[in-house]
């Protein structure tokens, strides 16, 4: 049996030459103006998003692509779904190709409803005769059908994913890209979504590729899965292998309450810090101990405590300054941090900490030295469902009728 | 059905592929048309206005202050008709000039030929042109002006060219449009001065200067509107004016496909 999809030795290379991606016609005026004047070429930066790749997929294959954020998983899907260019090698895709980087894609706010799904399913590439066809099934899947006269700017953003959500759902192609498109909107209609497409792929063997943080969705719906790194292809097999190879790898910052500087240096601030409840329910406090070095005891220095998540993403930045806390003149070469109510999503997540002299000039750092784990009380929010990918943060919220 | 994925290489019209797609291109076109003049209150009245305000100043200021002489075909008439290729090149310009960036989220998001981003929005301004045509036709009947039978060529031979070189400029500026963004504030002053290049108030038979007329004749509109006109007087059209027209429309044409051909590969990259 052919692949459905062959990739062989794809690369992606960026330049990086100005801040903005596009360039001012004035600064290429200017530009080449200061370019007769000094004689000499302005360097570019160059940047691989992908390197290397080769991958066959068969056809049926549930493929995920997992990684972190800027590993290049969209770049990825971006050059199968022909939106740009690869800068090396090749790729064979043998089937229809629907992707899926976005949801409601070319959605109009002055159009309605029904003139939406039209304009949407034909940006996605199905044929007005099939969008008249699979028409009555679209608006029923959706649940707007009251309002499928009306603009869609009059529709709340809830209704507006909905209706995007059954467009894509009715997609048809032997090939189906999606990214990232259901980490948004809510979780039951997208269980919903999820639901339909792997009813479809399992029954006509559709070849699905599907990025996502949502490691649980990942696991759900695929067979197979990539996990691609820096824009290398790290490891790929079973999905069960791939999420097990790369959870351990972003873990692979201590899983320790504890840390103990080994073999510090005169220069180095920090000796060892600890959290003291590293196991603590949604809102609860932090308790946090760090011990320096003495001869920082009387200088004024910027200490920052960071907040990362297992997936490597920053969630919060705390800095002493916050709490307006001078480190001039300590009586002793520690200090204690609580870092107040900690309304996180349910989860593991480390510290990492900096010393500075100013926001500017490292003193000392230590990525992810201590870890925490947040878990769920069901006295600060009651839901059952688990948290979209993406969501990080909890809002308390008070609920009444009227 | 198999697609290969390949470094950008050499260069294609691309016209089957295009063909594939006509659809999205009737799906964009009826788009725009229905957004414009959904967003507009005044609807369809707006396209009427527009070139009858145009033609009543022009016709005030010179065909009553300063008497350009247009015999046989009468002033408000002979602007009119120049006004109506006038407005079908501009608005089919800026339109496709501007579109890249105006559907920008959806270059990124979704595969599709890019050249259906400009042909459609162009199609919008052929929508207006439409209703013109019908003030046209209308003011030919109020003024008693005959409208000889070669029209049937005549007409369409002056759109096309107008659509030729629009199509050329249109492209060759959304792809610019998307690598140079500050380009598109150079339009609105580009048209300005081609405007005034153009014999829309005034006859190219006019110009005293043979070297500026032929040097007017370069612009393609000045050769559409001479086409245009050509049912109205029913003489000879003035081969000097429409030769070189049409030779600069279709180089236009040429170089505005192969510079979008070119660069559209990137346009996500940018956009």
């Amino acid at each position: 049996m052919k692949p459905a999809i062959e990739i062989r030795n794809l690369g992606k290379q960026y330049k990086l030459a100005t801040a903005e991606p596009y360039l001012a016609l004035r600064e290429m005026i200017t530009g080449s103006v200061k370019k007769i004047w000094q004689g000499h070429k302005k360097s570019t930066e160059q940047f691989w998003a992908l390197q290397d790749i080769n991958l066959d997929i068969l056809p049926g294959e549930r493929l995920g692509i997992i990684g972190r954020n800027g590993a290049g998983k969209s770049t990825l899907l971006k050059i199968i779904s022909r939106i740009t260019p690869p800068t090396t090698g090749h790729a064979t895709i043998r089937g229809r190709v629907g992707s899926l980087l976005e949801v409601g894609t070319g959605f109009h706010p002055e159009l309605t409803g029904w003139e939406n799904i039209y304009l949407n399913g034909s940006i996605l590439g199905l044929k007005r005769a099939e969008i008249t066809r699979q028409l009555d099934a679209i608006i029923d899947f959706s649940g707007v059908e009251k309002f499928i006269n009306t603009p869609l700017k009059h529709y709340s953003s809830g209704m507006q994913l909905r209706l995007a959500f059954s467009v894509a759902a009715h997609l048809e192609p032997e090939i189906l890209l999606i990214d990232e498109v259901l980490a948004v909107g809510d979780m039951e209609f997208q269980k919903k979504c999820l639901g339909k497409m792997e009813e479809v792929s399992k029954k006509d063997g559709r070849t699905i590729l599907f990025v996502s943080h949502h490691l649980n969705s990942i696991m759900k719906l695929c067979t197979k899965a990539i996990w691609i790194d820096q824009g290398k292809l790290q490891f790929t097999g079973p999905v069960n292998e791939t999420i097990g190879q790369y959870t351990r790898s972003v873990q692979s910052g201590s899983s320790d309450s504890v840390y103990t500087r080994d073999g510090a240096t005169d220069d180095s601030f920090f000796l060892s810090t600890e959290i003291l409840n590293p196991r603590i329910y949604i809102g609860e406090d932090l308790a946090v101990r760090v011990l320096f070095t003495e001869k920082y005891r009387k200088r004024r220095l910027v200490i920052n405590i960071n907040i990362v998540d297992e997936f490597d993403q920053l969630v919060s930045h705390i800095i002493n300054e916050d709490d307006g806390f001078s480190t001039e003149n300590l009586q002793r070469n520690s200090l204690s941090v609580t870092l107040k109510s900690l309304n996180l999503v349910p989860g593991k997540y480390f510290l990492s900490f900096w010393a500075g002299l100013d926001m500017l000039h490292t003193l000392d750092k230590i990525e992810k030295a201590v870890a925490f784990e947040i878990s769920d009380q069901h006295t600060f929010t009651k839901r059952i469902a688990p948290f979209p990918g993406t969501a990080k943060t909890i809002i308390q919220s008070v609920w009444q009728g009227g | 059905m198999e697609t290969k994925i390949h470094p950008p290489s050499g260069f294609s019209l691309g016209l089957k592929e295009l063909w594939q797609y006509r659809e999205l291109f009737f799906f964009f076109t009826w788009r725009d048309i229905k957004v414009k003049y959904k967003q507009t209150s005044l609807g369809i009245l707006w396209a009427l206005l527009q070139p009858l305000g145009m033609m009543l100043i022009f016709t005030f200021i010179f065909s009553k202050t300063w008497k350009i002489d247009t015999s046989p075909v009468q002033y408000p008439v002979f602007v009119l008709a120049g006004l109506i290729c006038w407005n079908l090149f501009n608005a089919s310009v800026s339109h496709a000039g501007e579109s890249m960036i105006k559907n920008a989220n959806i270059i990124n998001k979704i595969y599709f030929p890019r050249l259906v981003i400009p042909c459609s929005s162009m199609l919008v301004a052929l929508f207006d042109f439409l209703v013109g045509l019908f003030i046209f036709i209308v003011f030919c009947i109020i003024y008693k002006q005959p409208i000889h039978w070669t029209a049937i060529g005549y007409f369409p031979a002056g759109i096309l060219v107008v659509f030729l070189a629009a199509f050329g400029a249109g492209t060759f500026l959304a792809a610019l449009n998307v690598k140079y963004r500050d380009f598109r504030y150079t339009i609105p002053f580009l048209l300005q001065f081609l405007f005034f290049a153009s014999q829309v108030i005034y006859p190219l038979q006019l110009v005293q200067q043979t070297w500026l007329k032929y040097v007017l004749a370069i612009n393609p509109v000045n050769a559409a509107i001479e086409l245009f006109r050509q049912p109205l007087h029913n003489t000879a059209p003035d081969m000097t004016i429409i030769i070189p027209g049409i030779g600069s429309a279709l180089l236009i044409a040429v170089i505005g496909l192969y510079y979008f051909r070119k660069t559209e590969a990137y346009f996500a990259d940018l956009a």
